[in-house]
């Protein structure tokens, strides 16, 4: 049965995440609203403000809902969107949805001048050839809970986490056209 | 493994990506702390520091320069969403100080007084990303030509009119469009006629985009304002005086963040657009003379 996947488009990098499902031939809608989830069988939260996101998050009365969906189907978080799946944040300005037990380091890896690209190993994969990861003032992890699996670490530090069926990651996949991220979470679902 | 990696593709794809990250969002201008709290709170996904807002400065007159860098400093120090800062058409030295500043986009602004009148700043020499205004595809390509990860209209800074916004918007899209319809030998022509970089008049008849984001500026006062660039393609969108110009800043900031995120619903468009106070007055177009025009400056 062909999957449909649902991208959060309350502000962000939406769009690129249509484009690296297309390439897979996998069908996706923009979720603004509750009442399009419906139809969708795993939900991916971009990058973004994650300010910006929360608070629309909230005011559109997506903050139940987005929970609950992920209690039954796969998400996938990137950079705003992981720090959204955390447990806890280390900025009271955003509220995050409790997806995962982690705590979220907001700009952890420091303002756009320090934003950069590196060449990483993927522990989930056989597959020798590196990723090119973009961070950009990318958030860290911390305060990892039980049962949660490191899937790939720069300088030392976990930046791409999962547990059960949802994947959280600090850098920006779908800037390049390298899918084999969004294809490891696509093979999470049942 | 496991290795930083410092080309300049990967440097200006780490610009690109930062702009890509403020799509669908409202970036504000912000004079003061107290103001970059209430953007902040009222969800812009970043804001633009400067001394004075434009419709300040068109009233003020005289030499119009990057801001103290204090001043900048301390929205820094307020907001934990990016913060931008403009430097004058073609004054380098401005974008170094702001690097060096580490601000996270630097606006080469005309809404500032130029400093050479025939040069812009070659952008690929920084590390922290450019984006500048235009009013034409050809513009649009000579900016990304020397280096901008971002672009956005011009429109008429400190007006409160949406007309021009509108005007370089379409023009924009409309010669886009052209583009794609056109056979390869007819691109080199194109590239002589709007002054663009061949390469990137190629990159845009295969794609039908910028190959950076495109957003809009100049004029921006209301939520259906918003809502109408965001329909007609910027994907995200500045706003300038038309917030701390008006009687009731929080309120009308929430109300077009909310609408350039709900830009194609009208229901919602309707909900956030009711119960504002006055926004600004703006200026009708035939009020301001062709000299006292921001858009006209740069090339």
């Amino acid at each position: 049965m062909s999957k449909i996947i649902g991208i959060l488009a309350l502000q962000g990098a939406y769009q690129k995440h249509v484009d690296s499902l297309s390439r897979l031939g996998i069908e996706s809608r923009l979720i603004r609203k509750t009442a399009e989830l419906d139809d969708c069988d795993g939900l991916i939260i971009p990058g973004g403000e994650s300010t910006t996101m929360s608070l629309l998050i909230n005011q559109s009365g997506m903050y139940e809902p987005l929970q609950q969906f992920s209690q039954s189907k796969p998400v996938m978080g990137v950079c705003a969107g992981m720090i959204m799946m955390a447990s806890s944040v280390d900025d009271e300005r955003v509220t995050p949805l409790r997806i995962l037990p982690f705590k979220a380091l907001r700009n952890h890896y420091g303002r756009q001048v320090n934003s950069f690209t590196a060449d990483i190993r993927l522990n989930f994969t056989d597959d020798e050839e590196p990723l090119h990861a973009h961070f950009i003032r990318a958030p860290g992890v911390t305060d990892l809970g039980a049962g949660i699996e490191e899937l790939a670490q720069y300088d030392h530090s976990p930046i791409m986490i999962g547990m059960n069926k949802h994947i959280a990651l600090s850098f920006h996949p779908e800037l390049t056209a390298d899918t084999r991220i969004h294809q490891y979470w696509l093979s999470k679902f049942s | 493994m496991n290795e930083k990696v410092d080309t300049i593709q990967d440097n200006f794809a780490v610009k690109v990506g930062l702009a890509e990250m403020l799509k669908g969002g409202a970036i504000m201008d912000v004079t003061n702390a107290e103001q970059a709290k209430i953007a902040e709170d009222a969800g812009a996904c970043a804001v633009m520091a400067l001394e004075r807002i434009p419709a300040d400065i068109r009233r003020d007159g005289g030499v119009a320069r990057m801001s103290d860098p204090d001043m900048i400093q301390e929205i820094q120090q307020t907001v934990s969403i990016p913060v931008m800062a403009k430097c004058r058409i073609g004054h380098f030295a401005e974008a170094q100080v702001l690097q060096a500043l580490e601000v996270d986009f630097i606006d080469e602004s005309e809404v500032l007084t130029p400093a050479d009148e025939v040069n812009h700043v070659y952008k690929h020499d920084f590390k922290v990303p450019f984006v500048c205004g235009a009013t034409n595809l050809g513009e649009a390509l000579r900016r990304i030509g020397e280096g901008a990860a971002m672009m956005r209209t011009k429109g008429e800074a400190g007006s409160g009119n949406i007309v021009e916004a509108v005007r370089h918007m379409r023009a924009l899209q409309d010669e886009m469009k052209r583009l794609t319809t056109l056979g390869q030998e007819q691109l080199m022509a194109v590239a002589k006629d709007h002054g663009a970089p061949y390469d990137l008049v190629c990159y845009v008849a295969e794609h039908g985009k910028l190959p950076v984001p495109n957003f809009s500026a100049g004029g921006i006062a209301t939520p259906a304002d918003a809502a109408l660039v965001r329909q007609l393609g910027a994907e995200a969108v500045f706003v300038g005086s038309g917030i701390f110009k008006s009687d009731d800043p929080a309120a009308r900031a929430t109300a077009i963040v909310k609408a350039t995120t709900h830009y194609d619903d009208p229901d919602i468009l309707l909900q956030v657009s009711r119960g504002l106070q006055p926004g600004m007055k703006g200026l009708e177009m035939s009020e301001i003379p062709e000299e006292e025009r921001l858009a006209v400056r740069g090339w």
